[in-house]
C-alpha cells in the first residue's frame, strides 16, 4: 500500500486534546490523517473508510467515572458494529495516553481472548499523582506488535508522559499469571527503564507511575491494537526534546517518530 | 410606599422606592442588594430615575451595581487622584496607556480595548495575551477559585478569536509552616490554600489541553490572609479573522455552560475587603469549574472564527451578562434587547436579576448576523455545546431586558456607561528604614545552601510537573532544562508548523521590594520580566501589568499605587516595551492586614528563530563565564537580608538607560550565536544564579569575586547575594571571546571565571581565598528539597 493512499482517522470527543499534534505526526510522514468528532462519524457512518484509527490523548468526557470509561461506552453504544468490523479486519488501532485508557476500558487491550466485555486491566491513579516529565523506555516486543518494529534492538527511547492515571495493573491475585500470558503471547511492548536501559523495577522516577512490571505500552494478541501512556507525538521533532539546547548536534527527529514509522512500514508491506 | 415592593409580575421582581428615599435609605438599598455603590453613586441613580419619572427594578439596580463596580469599571485607575500636590486624572491614561502611546510600536494590533492585548507574530498571525487575578475566590475556595481563574482568562483569549496556546500562573501564598494558632477566624491555612490552588490550576489547564509553561510561586507573610492568584493565557489568531463588526439586527447567542446561582456578585465581592464572614456571605460568589465544557466551546469558537460566521464575541466573566451584554452594545454603538427567560438554567427558580448577574462559568457571548444563525447552531451541536439566541442588538441606545414578555429593565446606555468619576486622595510617606549591621557569615557555602532552600528560591518542580507543559507539542524551551531540571528564565513556544519563529514568555515580580518602595518594586518587576525574556533570546517584548493592592480608599495604599504606576511609565518607555493589557485587583485586605503591594509583569517576546534559543545550563568545560551588568550595594528587600532576619533599605534600582543598552547587547550576542548559556541574576544574586547554571548541567564553575564589576563593594557576602537589576551570567566558548567582547564594548561586562568538568562550584573571595566550595549535586539537593513531594 502506498503512503498517500493510507487514510487515518484521529477520533475525538469533548475533552480530547492531543489530536492536532497526532495528526501532524502523520502529515509529516506524508500520510493523510483526518481529525473526526465521534458525532460526525456516527452521523456519516464512515469509520470503515479509514485504514487505521487513533485515539489521541486528553481527558475525554472529563475522564469522570474512570479515565476513558465514558468514551468507551459511547463507542460501543454508537459505533459498536463498525468498530467490531474494524477490529475483525485487523485494521490497526493506536491509543495514546487517554487513548490507551479508552482501549483498556473498551476491552480491546489486552484482549487475551479477543475483545472483552469488561476491562481486563486497569490504568490506575499514579503513585505520585499527575506528572508531566520525560521518561526512558525500552521495547520488549519480539515481533508481533506492528507499532514497534522499527525500533532498533536494545535502543533506549525517550518520550514524555503527562498523566495522573497510567499505573498499569492486573487484579492482584492473577497478576503473575496474566503477566506470563502477556509475555507468552508477545503482547508486552514498551517498558519504563533507566537511562542506561536497566530495569526500573517499579522504582520512581524511572517508573513514573508505579506500573506493574514497569509496563508503559502493550498490544493485543494480533499485534494490531497498541496502547501506550507516553506521548510519541510530543517526541517527534528534535526541538521538542527537553535538552536540545544543551546538545552539540541533535538527530532531526525524536524517538516518537519510530512508532509512527513502524506502523507505516506495516502498511507498506501490505498489498 | 415601603422601600422594597414585590411587583405583581408572575415571577420574582421588586421595585425599589428610590424616589422618596433618604440618604440613609439609599445606603441601605446598596447594602441590602449587595450593590457595592457609594452614596454619591446611589444619588446619581436616584436622579436618573427621577427624570424617568419612575422607580427602578431590582434588575436595573443590579445592572448598575455590576457595571459600575471596581472590577468592571476600574474606578480607581480611571478616577481622579490627588497626590503630592497634583491632580492625576486617571492613573491608567497618565502612566500605563501613555507609555504604550509614546512607544507607538507598529506591531501592537490591539491594546487595552479588547478582552486581551494583541501583537503581530508571523505569517499573518497575531499573538493575544491576557493575565487576570482571582484572589478573593481563591481565598474562599482555593480549588474552585483558581480553576475558574484559569477558565476565565482562557475565555478572554477566546474573546479575541484566538486559540489558546499556553497558560501562565503566578501564585502568592503565606508561609507553608504558618502557625495554626495564629490564624484568625475565616483565614485558611496557607498549606491548604497552596494545595487547592495548585490543583485547581493543574486541573483546568490539563483538562483543556493548554500547556502551562510559565509562572512563579512566591511566599510572603501578607499573602496568608490574601492569597494571590494570577492566571494568564496566550493565544494565536489569524489576524484577518479578528472580527469585531457587530451591527443592529445581529443576534446575541449565549453558548456553553448553563446559568445558575454560582457566581452571584463575584465582582462586588472582588471589590471589597475579605472579612471573617466572607466564607459565609461570599461562598455563592465562587463559581464551579467545568474545563471540558470550555474545551468544547473552544472548538466551536475556532470553527466559527475560521468560517467567519460571527460578527463579534466576548466572554461572560465578571458581572456575567450584565457586563458582557451591555459592553457589547456600547462598543458597537447599539442598544440591546434581551429575553432573560430564554437563558438556559441549571435549575428553575432564578429571579431575572440573578440570571443577569450570574457568573456561571464556561459561557461565551457570540454576536451573529441572522443569515448565519443556522450554521452557527450546527457547529455548536456537533461539539455537544448548548447555544441559545437570547436577544438582539437594536438601533435605539437602550438596554432592555424582558422576562416572560414583561420589561424588567430599561436603561439609557448613556447613563449606564457614564458613572461619576471617583475622586480619591493619595499620600506617600517614605517610611524610616535602616540598613542592618551584621558581620560576614563564617561559612558562605552554608549560607548559599540555605538560600537555595529558601522557599522563594527553591525549586517549584513538584508543582510545575503537575501541570502539563508539553501538550500541543509546541513547547520548544521548557520550564525546566534537561535531565537535572534547572530553571529556565522563560519558556519558548513554536506555535506555527511552517515557521521557526517562537514566542517567549516570562515574568517578573518582587513584592519584598514593595515593602521598601513601590516605585523600585515596580521598576524591578519590569526589569526582571524583560531580562528573563532577553536571556533566552526573546526580543520585541510586550508587557502585561497586573496590580494586586490593598484598599485604595486608604491614602497610603493609593499613594504607593501611584508610585508603582510612575515606575511603569518610566521603565517601559526607556525599554521600548509597551503595555498591551493589564488588570488591577484592589481591596486585598483581610483580618491579617493588607496584601504587600504586588505588581506582576508578564513579558511576551518574539524569538526570531527558535534554533538560536539559549538555555541556562552550562554547556562545556573550558568555556568562559562572564557577568554582564554592574553589581551595586543593593541588599534591601533581598533574600539574603531576609535569611538574616532583616528587610533593609537599599532596594535595587533600575538604571533604565544603561540597562536598555545591556539588553540590546545580549540580544545581539545571542543572535550571533556566541552565547552558549545565559541566566539572569535575581533572588539570591550571583551565587544562586551560578549554582543554578552549574547544577542544571552537572558541570562545575571556578569564579573570582575580585573580577566582578561593582561600585566598590568590599564584602564577599554582598557581592555574592546582591540583587541588583539588569545583570546576566553568560557562558562563552573561548574561541568566541573576541567577538563577544566586541559586542559588549562599552557595557559593564567582565570575565569572572570558567566552566570546569569537575562538578563543584568554587568561588574565590576578594581576599583571594576560596569562600564557596560546594559539590553541585549538594547544591541541587538543597534547591530541590524544600518543596519536594517528600517534604
Amino acid at each position: 500500500m502506498k503512503l498517500q493512499d493510507i487514510r487515518v482517522c484521529v477520533m475525538r470527543v469533548g475533552g480530547t486534546n492531543c489530536d492536532a499534534e497526532t495528526q501532524r505526526a502523520f502529515h509529516e510522514l506524508g500520510v493523510q490523517a483526518d481529525v473526526r468528532h465521534l458525532n460526525e462519524l456516527v452521523k456519516q457512518r464512515n469509520l470503515l473508510d479509514y485504514h487505521m484509527l487513533v485515539f489521541p490523548g486528553g481527558f475525554s468526557y472529563g475522564d469522570y467515572v474512570r479515565s476513558g470509561a465514558i468514551f468507551a461506552r459511547m463507542l460501543t453504544a454508537k459505533l459498536g458494529k463498525d468498530l467490531r468490523s474494524f477490529i475483525d479486519q485487523n485494521r490497526p488501532i493506536l491509543g495514546i495516553c487517554n487513548g490507551f485508557q479508552i482501549l483498556v476500558e473498551e476491552g480491546l487491550l489486552p484482549g487475551f481472548e479477543g475483545v472483552s466485555d469488561f476491562p481486563e486491566a486497569s490504568l490506575a491513579n499514579n503513585s505520585r499523582g499527575y506528572r508531566c516529565q520525560w521518561v526512558y523506555l525500552k521495547n520488549e516486543n519480539k515481533s508481533k506488535c506492528i507499532f514497534t518494529t522499527k525500533i532498533p534492538k536494545g535502543k533506549v527511547l525517550r518520550m514524555p508522559i503527562a498523566h495522573g492515571e497510567g499505573r498499569f495493573l492486573f487484579p492482584k491475585e492473577k497478576e503473575e499469571a496474566l503477566l506470563q500470558k502477556l509475555i507468552d503471547n508477545d503482547m508486552v511492548a514498551l517498558r519504563y527503564c533507566s537511562k542506561d536501559g536497566a530495569d526500573a523495577n517499579g522504582k520512581y522516577p524511572a517508573n513514573p507511575n508505579g506500573s506493574f512490571h514497569d509496563i508503559a505500552g502493550i498490544c493485543n494478541r494480533e499485534g494490531t491494537v497498541f496502547g501506550l501512556m507516553p506521548h510519541p507525538e510530543r517526541a517527534f521533532y528534535w526541538w521538542q526534546q527537553p535538552d536540545w539546547t544543551s546538545q552539540q548536534a541533535m538527530p532531526q527527529f525524536g524517538d516518537g517518530k519510530l512508532i509512527f514509522e513502524s506502523l507505516l512500514d506495516h502498511f507498506a508491506k501490505k498489498l | 410606599m415601603s422601600l422594597f415592593t414585590r411587583t405583581n409580575a408572575a415571577f420574582n421582581l421588586h421595585e425599589i422606592n428610590t424616589k422618596d428615599a433618604t440618604d440613609h435609605q439609599l445606603a441601605e438599598v446598596s447594602g441590602e442588594l449587595g450593590l457595592g455603590l457609594s452614596l454619591g453613586e446611589m444619588k446619581q441613580v436616584q436622579t436618573y430615575f427621577k427624570t424617568q419619572k419612575r422607580n427602578p427594578t431590582d434588575v436595573e439596580l443590579q445592572t448598575i451595581g455590576q457595571t459600575w463596580s471596581e472590577h468592571c469599571y476600574h474606578k480607581t485607575f480611571k478616577g481622579k487622584i490627588r497626590f503630592d500636590g497634583k491632580e492625576i486624572d486617571s492613573l491608567f491614561k497618565t502612566y500605563i496607556a501613555k507609555a504604550t502611546q509614546e512607544i507607538a510600536a507598529k506591531w501592537c494590533i490591539s491594546v487595552f480595548e479588547d478582552n486581551a492585548g494583541i501583537v503581530s507574530f508571523d505569517k499573518g498571525y497575531g499573538i493575544a495575551a491576557k493575565v487576570e487575578t482571582h484572589n478573593h475566590p481563591s481565598a474562599v475556595e482555593p480549588f474552585g477559585g483558581a480553576a475558574t481563574g484559569v477558565g476565565g482568562v482562557i475565555r478572554d483569549v477566546l474573546g479575541v478569536w484566538a486559540d489558546p496556546i499556553a497558560c501562565t500562573d503566578v501564585l502568592g501564598f503565606g508561609p507553608l509552616d504558618y502557625d495554626y494558632n495564629k490564624l484568625p477566624p475565616g483565614v485558611k491555612h496557607p498549606k491548604y490554600v497552596y494545595m487547592g490552588v495548585t490543583a485547581g490550576i493543574a486541573t483546568y489547564g490539563n483538562n483543556m489541553g493548554i500547556p502551562t509553561v510559565n509562572g512563579a510561586i512566591y511566599f510572603d507573610e501578607s499573602y496568608t490572609g490574601n492569597v494571590v492568584v494570577y492566571c494568564g493565557c496566550i493565544g494565536l489568531l489569524p489576524l484577518d479573522k479578528y472580527k469585531k463588526e457587530a451591527k443592529a439586527g445581529h443576534v446575541l447567542i449565549v453558548a456553553g455552560g448553563k446559568t445558575g446561582r454560582d457566581g452571584i456578585h463575584g465582582v462586588t465581592f472582588a471589590s471589597a475587603e475579605l472579612t471573617e464572614k466572607s466564607e459565609e456571605i461570599s461562598r455563592p460568589a465562587v463559581q464551579i469549574a467545568d474545563p471540558i465544557e470550555e474545551e468544547k466551546v473552544k472548538r466551536a469558537m475556532i470553527e466559527i472564527r475560521d468560517r467567519e460566521l460571527a460578527s463579534a464575541t466576548t466572554d461572560l466573566g465578571g458581572g456575567g451578562m450584565s457586563s458582557s451584554v451591555g459592553e457589547t452594545a456600547e462598543r458597537y454603538g447599539c442598544g440591546v434587547t434581551v429575553d432573560l427567560d430564554k437563558v438556559p438554567l441549571k435549575y428553575a427558580g432564578l429571579a431575572p436579576w440573578e440570571i443577569y448577574v450570574s457568573e456561571s462559568q464556561e459561557r461565551m457571548l457570540i454576536v451573529v448576523p441572522p443569515e448565519n444563525l443556522k450554521a452557527v447552531f450546527e457547529v455548536f451541536e456537533k461539539e455537544d455545546v448548548e447555544a441559545t439566541a437570547i436577544g438582539i442588538l437594536t438601533p435605539e441606545k437602550h438596554l432592555r431586558l424582558r422576562f416572560e414578555g414583561v420589561t424588567v429593565a430599561d436603561l439609557d446606555m448613556q447613563f449606564l456607561f457614564k458613572p461619576i468619576k471617583s475622586a480619591k486622595t493619595a499620600s506617600f510617606e517614605k517610611i524610616t528604614l535602616t540598613e542592618p549591621i551584621f558581620s560576614v557569615p563564617k561559612n558562605l557555602t552554608e549560607t548559599l545552601m540555605q538560600l537555595l532552600s529558601a522557599s522563594n528560591i527553591a525549586s517549584k518542580e513538584s508543582v510545575v510537573r503537575s501541570y502539563d507543559h508539553e501538550v500541543k507539542g509546541n513547547t520548544a524551551l521548557k520550564p525546566f532544562q534537561g535531565e537535572y531540571a534547572g530553571p529556565n528564565d522563560a519558556s519558548i513556544l513554536k506555535p506555527l508548523d511552517n515557521s521557526w519563529r517562537g514566542v517567549s514568555i516570562s515574568c517578573g515580580m518582587n513584592p519584598n521590594y514593595g515593602k521598601i518602595d513601590a516605585y523600585d518594586m515596580a521598576a524591578s518587576a519590569i526589569d526582571e520580566a524583560v531580562r528573563n525574556n532577553i536571556a533566552v533570546g526573546g526580543s520585541r517584548i510586550a508587557l502585561l501589568d497586573n496590580f494586586v493592592w490593598g484598599n485604595p480608599e486608604k491614602p497610603e495604599r493609593l499613594g504607593s499605587l501611584v508610585r508603582a504606576c510612575e515606575a511603569c511609565y518610566d521603565v517601559a518607555t526607556a525599554y521600548g516595551t509597551p503595555f498591551i493589557s493589564g488588570k488591577d485587583s484592589l481591596y486585598n485586605e483581610s483580618p491579617l492586614g493588607p496584601v504587600t503591594p504586588t505588581l506582576l509583569i508578564t513579558a511576551v517576546g518574539l524569538v526570531p528563530d527558535i534554533r538560536s534559543a539559549v538555555s541556562m545550563d552550562l554547556k562545556a568545560p573550558g568555556n568562559l563565564l562572564y557577568i554582564v551588568g554592574k553589581t551595586y550595594l543593593e541588599l534591601g528587600g533581598s533574600e539574603y537580608y531576609k535569611l538574616q532576619g532583616y528587610l533593609g533599605k537599599s532596594v535595587p534600582k533600575v538604571h533604565a538607560a544603561k540597562a536598555k543598552k545591556t539588553f540590546n547587547a545580549i540580544t545581539k550576542a545571542i543572535s550571533k550565536g556566541t552565547v552558549k548559556a545565559c541566566h539572569d541574576l535575581s533572588e539570591g544574586g550571583l551565587a544562586v544564579s551560578a549554582s543554578e547554571m552549574a547544577f542544571a548541567s552537572n558541570l562545575g564553575l571556578e569564579l573570582d569575586l575580585a573580577k566582578v564589576p561593582s561600585n566598590g563593594i568590599k564584602r564577599d557576602d554582598f557581592l555574592l547575594f546582591s540583587e541588583s537589576n539588569s545583570r546576566f551570567l553568560v557562558e562563552i566558548n573561548p574561541k568566541d571571546k573576541a567577538a563577544f567582547e566586541a559586542v559588549m564594548k562599552g557595557k559593564v561586562c567582565a570575565e569572572i571565571g570558567k566552566v570546569t568538568k569537575n562538578p563543584t562550584l568554587k568561588i574565590k573571595g576578594l581576599k583571594g581565598s576560596t569562600i564557596v566550595d560546594a559539590d553541585v549535586a549538594g547544591l541541587r539537593a538543597a534547591w530541590k528539597r524544600t518543596l519536594s513531594e517528600e517534604a
